[in-house]
C-alpha cells in the first residue's frame, strides 16, 4: 500500500502545488474556487480521455505522440501562466490594495481566471493520465488489489493535498502588499521549469538537439527522483543533469517574460504610483 | 547531428555567445531533423515481462545514437523511466515504443518501470 501511495504523491505532487500557487495568486478574487474546481475537474476528466486513448496517443505522429503531446500541453501552460503575469504587472497593485481595504475585493472580478485555470487543467491532466493507467494496472492484476488500489490513492492523494495546504498557507503568511509579488516570481518560476521540460520532452523525441547531455551535474547533490529534487523540479525546474537546450529555454522564458512584464508595467497610468507610500 | 556535439564543448562561454549557438543550433537542428540519419544505426530491444525488464543489462555502443526499442508483453501500462537517461514514457499494455538514445559517454544508465519500481529493474551499460 505505501509503495502505491507513493507513486499517487509523486504524480499529485505537481499538480497540488501548482493549485496552491494558483489559489495563492489569485487571493481576493471573487470566483476563484469554481474556476479553480473547474480547473481540476476538466484536468481529471481530461486526464481519463488521455488514459484510454494512451495507445492511439503513443502510437501517433509515428510514436512520438506522447513526447508531442506533453511538451504542447506544458507549452500552453508557459503561456497561460506568462500571460497571467503580463495582467497582474498592470492590475495587480490594484488587487494588492483591494486586499487591504474590507470588502473592496470585489472589484477584482475582472480578473481572467480561465487563464489560470487551464493551468490548473493541464496541470491535472498530464500527471493524472499516468496515474489512471498506474491506478488501472492495480486494478486489473487481482482482487486483493483493490485494497492496496483504495488505501494507497487514498493516502497518497491525502498527503498531496496536505501539501497544497502547507504551500498555499505558507503563502498567505506573505503580508498582502507582497503576496502578488511572490507569486508572481513563483509563476515566473514555474513557467521557465515548464519550458525546460517542455524542451525535454522534444530532445526525447528527437526533434531538439540536447546542446550538451548533462552541462552541469548535480545528482549527488539533489537527485532528480529524491523528493526534495521532485519538489524543486516542480517549483523551479529543477533538473540534477540539464540539456543545454532545457537551460536555453529556461533562460528564454524567464528573459521574455520579464521583458514583456515591465513593457506592460511602463504602460500603466501613472496616478498608480502616487498610490505607493513614500 | 556532428554539428551539435561539437558544440557542447563550446557551452560554458558566456551568455551572449550561448544564446547564439542556442539559436544557430536550435535552425540548423531543425534542419537536420528531416534526414534519416537513424536508419543506419543498429537496433536494441528491451522486453518488460511480469514487470521485469530483460535483460536486465543491455551493452550498447558508446558515443553514437542508439535505437532502443522497448516492448511491453504484459497487459498493464508501464512508464519507462530514466533519470540516468533523461526519458519518461509511459508504454501501453501490449505495446512497444521506440527511444532514440545518446551519443552516451562510457558509464551505466539506470532505469526503472516507474509502475512497478520494486521488480522493473535495469541499465543500459555503454561502451
Amino acid at each position: 500500500m505505501l509503495a502505491t501511495a507513493v507513486i499517487v504523491l509523486r504524480e499529485v505532487l505537481e499538480a497540488a502545488l501548482v493549485v496552491s500557487i494558483v489559489l495563492a495568486a489569485t487571493r481576493g478574487v471573487p470566483g476563484r474556487g469554481s474556476w479553480v474546481s473547474f480547473g481540476i475537474a476538466g484536468g481529471v476528466l481530461g486526464a481519463v480521455t488521455v488514459a484510454v486513448f494512451a495507445d492511439a496517443l503513443a502510437a501517433g505522429v509515428s510514436g512520438l505522440g506522447q513526447e508531442i503531446f506533453n511538451a504542447s500541453v506544458l507549452f500552453v501552460a508557459v503561456v497561460m501562466l506568462g500571460w497571467h503575469n503580463v495582467w497582474m504587472t498592470r492590475h495587480g497593485r490594484e488587487l494588492a490594495s483591494n486586499l487591504n481595504s474590507v470588502g473592496a475585493a470585489v472589484r477584482g472580478g475582472t480578473k481572467p481566471l480561465y487563464m489560470l485555470a487551464v493551468v490548473v487543467m493541464l496541470a491535472v491532466l498530464r500527471e493524472g493520465s499516468e496515474l489512471v493507467l498506474f491506478l488501472y494496472g492495480i486494478a486489473t492484476s487481482g482482487p486483493r488489489q483493490s485494497v492496496e488500489l483504495a488505501g494507497g490513492f487514498a493516502f497518497g492523494l491525502l498527503g498531496g493535498i496536505t501539501l497544497s495546504l502547507a504551500m498555499y498557507f505558507g503563502l498567505l503568511s506573505v503580508p498582502a502588499k507582497r503576496l502578488f509579488t511572490v507569486t508572481g516570481w513563483l509563476i515566473l518560476l514555474l513557467a521557465a521549469g515548464m519550458a525546460a521540460q517542455g524542451a525535454a520532452f522534444l530532445v526525447q523525441a528527437d526533434i531538439l538537439p540536447a546542446l550538451g547531455d548533462a552541462v552541469w551535474d548535480t545528482s549527488p547533490l539533489i537527485a532528480d527522483g529524491s523528493l526534495l529534487g521532485r519538489l524543486l523540479h516542480t517549483l523551479v525546474g529543477y533538473t540534477a543533469r540539464p540539456y543545454g537546450i532545457q537551460i536555453g529555454f529556461y533562460v528564454a522564458t524567464l528573459v521574455v517574460l520579464l521583458l514583456l512584464m515591465k513593457l506592460f508595467a511602463q504602460n500603466q497610468p501613472p496616478i498608480r504610483r502616487q498610490s505607493v507610500p513614500l | 547531428m556532428r554539428i551539435n556535439t561539437i558544440r557542447i564543448n563550446n557551452f560554458a562561454g558566456s551568455l551572449v555567445p550561448k544564446l547564439r549557438s542556442f539559436l544557430n543550433t536550435v535552425f540548423i537542428g531543425g534542419l537536420l531533423f528531416a534526414t534519416p540519419a537513424l536508419a543506419a544505426d543498429p537496433d536494441f530491444t528491451l522486453t518488460i515481462k511480469d514487470h521485469r525488464f530483460e535483460p536486465a543489462e543491455l551493452r550498447v555502443p558508446a558515443g553514437k545514437k542508439i535505437r532502443l526499442l522497448v516492448k511491453n508483453l504484459d497487459p498493464t501500462a508501464e512508464e519507462f523511466e530514466s533519470h540516468d537517461l533523461k526519458r519518461e514514457k509511459v508504454i501501453p499494455g501490449r505495446s512497444e515504443t521506440t527511444f532514440t538514445i545518446g551519443p552516451l559517454k562510457p558509464g551505466t544508465y539506470k532505469f526503472v518501470g516507474e509502475f512497478h519500481e520494486s521488480t522493473a529493474k535495469g541499465s543500459l551499460i555503454a561502451k
